[in-house]
């Protein structure tokens, strides 16, 4: 990259500048410059902060070309130049026929895959007519209990057109199950069918408390899962293993990087340890980060992670298949770091944000609504937010040319420093005897908790500013934006619509199919076969993780793991 | 010496989000006071027969998944079918102002909402529970 000379040259100029930088030091615009996960930014970054003795070398192991190992700076060849990537707004609200509605309305649009936000009872496996349903049915996304509610939210729009992302974690398979059922009545073969599971149960029990079963059931449905999708669902994303809600609970960069990655080789090992192939099902593999406020920080984030993830998947896992070698990564901007305050703010963190996921090279792309910290999203806010990538994909210039901030001293700088954070964070998981015993331990809860903790001292001391929070605050603001309420009746509806179907399904095959289920995870088949025969005749969610919970037990959290620290 | 305030935190409904309630427990503890966190999935009576059990001066709990309105009535209405009527009920999470308000007229002593600092949430509390520790002094 430099001759020796000039290096030689800049360590002697870099001393005389320093003298006179100096004389400025003396005043400072803020008490602190560190990124927003604490990390303390150098004053200036120059080739000496990135180039080792050897050049040559550390150009090709860290940096390299696009498409190439080590990926750092990006997948393919050609990135957006090729292909933009996929503007994925994650929607499902209410009844199934609003969010049929919501999709049809994005598709219009110009939004280009489509993302499944369920309620919180179809996440932790209840129906919707059971009593700790009450008051969540339709709150925080749709509710499914039975194929005939997929059937409504996917009415008139083919499966084989579109990528659908499901984000669903302990039933993913009954979820997935329902999807591959509507595409059969479609009379779409399961290899057209394309999207993407969330199906990540290990950041659940660190992050986002979603769990049903404890964790080596929950594994084994994943890796069953993975299994039948190699052979018979090859388009299907099985897992997109996810950072987003581990940095949403509080972690800092490096460890929402870190945290993730462990996951995602803890699936792998298991796999390999079901007696699959890593060339088969890795490639099916992808992930899911948060984009948070600090820009360079998140760039050097995503290059870290497709650098680390190619390493260990061709050096300590063996892959052989350059496709297994790929990180591939949905990005989300911050939710948490959006404000109840001059919520208009919002759009532009949300165009920042955006912005790095882009820069980082990110696959798929969802947008907050600026009205996020306040209800469920408004039309009008969804709206803004999908046209702030549609401004920088054709607008910004962004998408002109491939990871146009390699070789910025500062970007590799600490691309580096997040590639070494991490490794020590894996060290210290391995000493500690995994991510499961980790999960079991509290430990990785804690982490979290106490980074979450302190970067809230931080904000209260003013260390670090959140416009419109605790600096620049609008006194007696009042909000003038159109805020969003759910109608009250989805509930009984979908209550209804719940016990109409259970009345008029075949009662000899649900009783079959779900003593099948049963037999099967007491003993070692494949569930997922046995869960979609389920799903074909109407079984619930509730239904089939009732006998799942009636097997393999119920998870919940140890008190270690709820302390802060 | 005065008494600690002794608050219990919990967290209703299916809803699993714990970081504000998290920083909420870390900041009342080291602001002095006695803090219960007794986790995720909470019934209304469970939270009401621990918040009795612990003999706390207070009850808060954070709702993130948009169930406020059926669950902050429903903590409220086992506090008086319990004849609870020593301690009070507060709360946070993404609650619309006007379900704000609502709240606070059916008997939820305060919500708060997303960027209220935790220094507003410990004097809330000292304030509040001073006042019903001189009132119950006068009776």
């Amino acid at each position: 990259m430099f001759d020796k000379a000039l290096l030689a040259r800049l360590k002697v100029r870099l001393k005389e500048w320093d003298k006179t930088a100096e004389k400025t030091r003396g005043r400072k615009s803020m008490p602190r410059f560190f990124t927003v996960s604490g990390v303390d930014i150098d004053e200036l970054y120059t080739p000496d902060s990135v180039v080792g003795a050897d050049q040559d070398k550390y150009y090709w192991e860290h940096i390299g070309l696009p498409g190439e190992f080590p990926y750092t700076r990006g997948p393919h060849h050609t990135m957006y130049r090729t292909r933009l990537w996929t503007m994925r707004q994650f929607a499902g609200m209410g009844t199934p026929r609003q969010t049929n509605e919501r999709f049809h309305y994005l598709l219009k649009e110009g939004g280009t895959g489509l993302s499944t936000a369920f309620d919180l009872p179809t996440l932790m496996g209840y129906d919707s007519d059971h009593s700790r349903s009450l008051g969540e049915v339709g709150k925080c996304g749709v509710a499914v209990d039975t194929l005939a509610d997929m059937e409504i939210i996917f009415g008139g729009i083919d499966l084989d057109k579109v990528s659908t992302s499901m984000t669903i974690n302990s039933p993913a398979s009954m979820l997935l199950a329902m999807y591959l059922a509507v595409a059969e009545k479609q009379g779409v073969p399961f290899d057209k069918v394309r999207g993407t599971l969330q199906n990540d149960i290990l950041k659940e029990y660190i992050a986002q408390k979603e769990y049903i079963f404890p964790p080596l059931p929950s594994i084994r449905l994943i890796t069953d899962m993975m299994a039948y999708c190699t052979k018979h669902v090859p388009q299907w994303n099985t897992i997109s293993i996810s950072g987003y809600h581990i940095r949403e609970a509080g972690s800092t960069a490096v460890q929402e990087l870190a945290f993730t990655l462990a996951d995602g080789f803890q699936y792998i090992e298991s796999a390999i340890a079901d007696g699959q192939n890593v060339d088969d099902f890795a490639p099916r593999l992808s992930f899911f980060f948060n984009a948070h406020s600090d820009f360079f920080e998140e760039i050097a984030k995503y290059r870290a992670a497709r650098r680390i993830y190619a390493k260990r998947m061709r050096d300590k896992y063996g892959a052989k298949d350059p496709r297994s070698w790929l990180l591939r990564f949905h990005t989300q901007t911050a939710g948490c770091s959006l404000t109840a305050q001059q919520p208009e703010n919002n759009i532009v963190r949300v165009a920042l944000q955006a912005m790095s996921g882009v820069l980082g090279g990110t696959q798929s792309l969802h947008t907050n609504s600026m009205d996020e910290t306040l209800a469920l999203p408004s039309e009008k806010a969804v709206t803004i937010a999908l046209r702030t990538q549609q401004i920088i994909a054709y607008e910004s210039g962004a998408a002109n040319t491939v990871d146009p901030l390699a070789g910025s001293y500062f970007v590799e700088a600490l691309t580096d420093k997040m590639e070494a954070e991490a490794e020590k964070i894996f060290a210290e998981i391995d000493d500690r005897g995994g991510v499961v015993e980790c999960i079991e331990q509290g430990w990785l809860q804690r982490e979290i908790a106490r980074s979450a903790y302190a970067h809230q001292r931080e904000l209260e001391k003013k260390d670090r500013v959140i416009v419109g929070v605790n600096d620049f605050v609008a006194e007696n603001e009042t909000i003038d934006i159109p805020i969003l309420k759910i109608d009250r009746n989805a509930e009984v509806e979908q209550v209804a619509f719940c016990k109409k179907i259970k009345a008029e399904r075949d009662a000899e095959k649900v009783k079959a199919t779900l003593n099948h289920l049963r037999e099967v995870a007491a003993g070692d088949g494949n569930t997922f076969e046995a869960i979609l025969d389920c799903s074909r005749v109407y079984v619930s969610v509730g239904e089939m993780c009732d006998v799942l919970r009636e097997v393999w037990g119920e998870w919940s959290e140890s008190q270690a793991a709820m302390q802060v620290s | 010496m005065e008494k600690k305030i002794r608050v219990l935190l919990a967290k209703p409904g299916l809803d699993g989000h714990d970081r504000g309630i998290k920083v909420i427990a870390a900041a009342l503890r080291d602001a002095g006071m006695e803090v219960i966190y007794t986790g995720l999935r909470q019934t209304p009576p469970m939270i009401v027969d621990a918040a009795m059990q612990e003999d706390v001066d207070a009850i808060g709990v954070s709702i993130l998944s948009g169930a406020h309105m059926t669950l902050f009535p429903a903590i409220l209405d086992e506090m008086k079918s319990k004849g609870v009527a020593d301690m009070f009920l507060f709360g946070g999470g993404i609650i619309p102002d006007d379900d704000k308000e609502e709240l606070e007229q059916l008997g939820v002593a305060k919500v708060f909402t997303p960027g209220a600092p935790t220094e507003e949430v410990i004097q809330f509390l000292r304030r509040a529970v001073a006042e019903r520790r001189r009132d119950e002094q006068i009776m």
